[in-house]
């Protein structure tokens, strides 16, 4: 097993040129994937039986969900490697998956509210689910506003890698809080080891929705670490060619 | 279509969880794409000031 990938993914310049020959690759098929989800989740998938059209929160709710779980661990696994290996890219990485993940956070937050209301009677309830999923937007802006308060970028790369990596004890918290307590939440219907629950006719348009948001979480991912890549490497010579200037 | 836009009751949930969400997802774009025209335009006017120091 030759380590070079792995070295070459430490590479300013070279993942600056992956990243942006990536990128189309992603956001594309991540434009095409969500338009599809969003058809099939509002039109071609049945009313549910017992929430009616209600239920079609739930193509943008759980996608929301995954990308606030998918984007701290991956922000979590970056800052590990960063911290580890001490990888500027993989610290460039972290930083740039907190404001994203921050944002659907929040959706979900407030996806999660709209649904709430009318199936169960409450906007918010100190709920495992709940509160857990509210502590993990407070991992997110404290991440955020650790970095923002810190001027020396390797410093706060180091002190923010330690929230990041710490903080992820609360992903499996999330996930499993609706098993573990009782909970006004519903328990998973899909991200579970047996079947999923959900009928194939309701189930499709929600599997190429969280497909279209991982994508889309590339995408953006990508775009950002070029943004972080050229302000970290201020001095280097390789920006010149990748500018074309 | 006006069944549709009624959702069977649910229109003041559905459809600002839908607002919500895609609103999120444009932001990101914009925020991710004006971030790395601004760096771009850093790294340009740094390495101008490069060249009119050598």
């Amino acid at each position: 097993m030759t380590w070079t990938w792995f070295h070459r993914l430490g590479s300013p310049p070279y993942v600056y040129g992956l990243a942006r020959r990536l990128t189309p690759w992603l956001g594309w098929p991540a434009a095409l994937l969500i338009l599809g989800g969003l058809w099939g989740g509002l039109a071609l998938a049945p009313p549910d039986y017992q929430q009616g059209d209600g239920f079609r929160i739930i193509y943008v709710h759980a996608p929301s969900a995954w990308m606030s779980l998918m984007v701290y661990t991956t922000m979590a696994i970056a800052a590990g490697v960063g911290l580890i290996w001490r990888i500027k890219v993989a610290h460039a990485v972290a930083a740039s998956c907190a404001p994203i993940g921050a944002s659907f956070t929040f959706a979900a937050l407030v996806t999660g509210a709209l649904w709430g209301q009318p199936m169960w009677g409450t906007y918010w309830q100190w709920d495992p689910r709940l509160t857990s999923e509210l502590i993990l937007l407070f991992l997110y802006l404290g991440y955020m506003g650790l970095r923002a308060g810190i001027e020396d970028t390797q410093r706060a790369d180091r002190a923010s890698a330690v929230l990041a990596v710490v903080g992820v004890i609360n992903v499996p918290i999330i996930h499993y809080s609706v098993t573990w307590w009782n909970s006004l939440h519903q328990a998973p219907s899909v991200m579970r080891l047996a079947k999923p629950t959900l009928p194939a006719s309701m189930l499709v348009p929600l599997l190429v929705m969280l497909l279209g948001f991982t994508l889309l979480f590339g995408a953006l991912l990508l775009v950002r670490l070029r943004a972080e890549i050229l302000t970290r490497e201020r001095a280097s010579s390789w920006i010149r060619e990748a500018l074309g200037a | 279509m006006r069944e549709f836009l009624d959702m069977g009751g649910y229109a003041a949930f559905v459809w600002p969880s839908y607002a919500v969400t895609l609103a999120a997802i444009a932001l990101n774009i914009y925020w991710a794409r004006r971030l790395l025209a601004q760096a771009r335009a850093a790294a340009r006017r740094r390495l101008a000031a490069q060249d009119q120091r050598a």
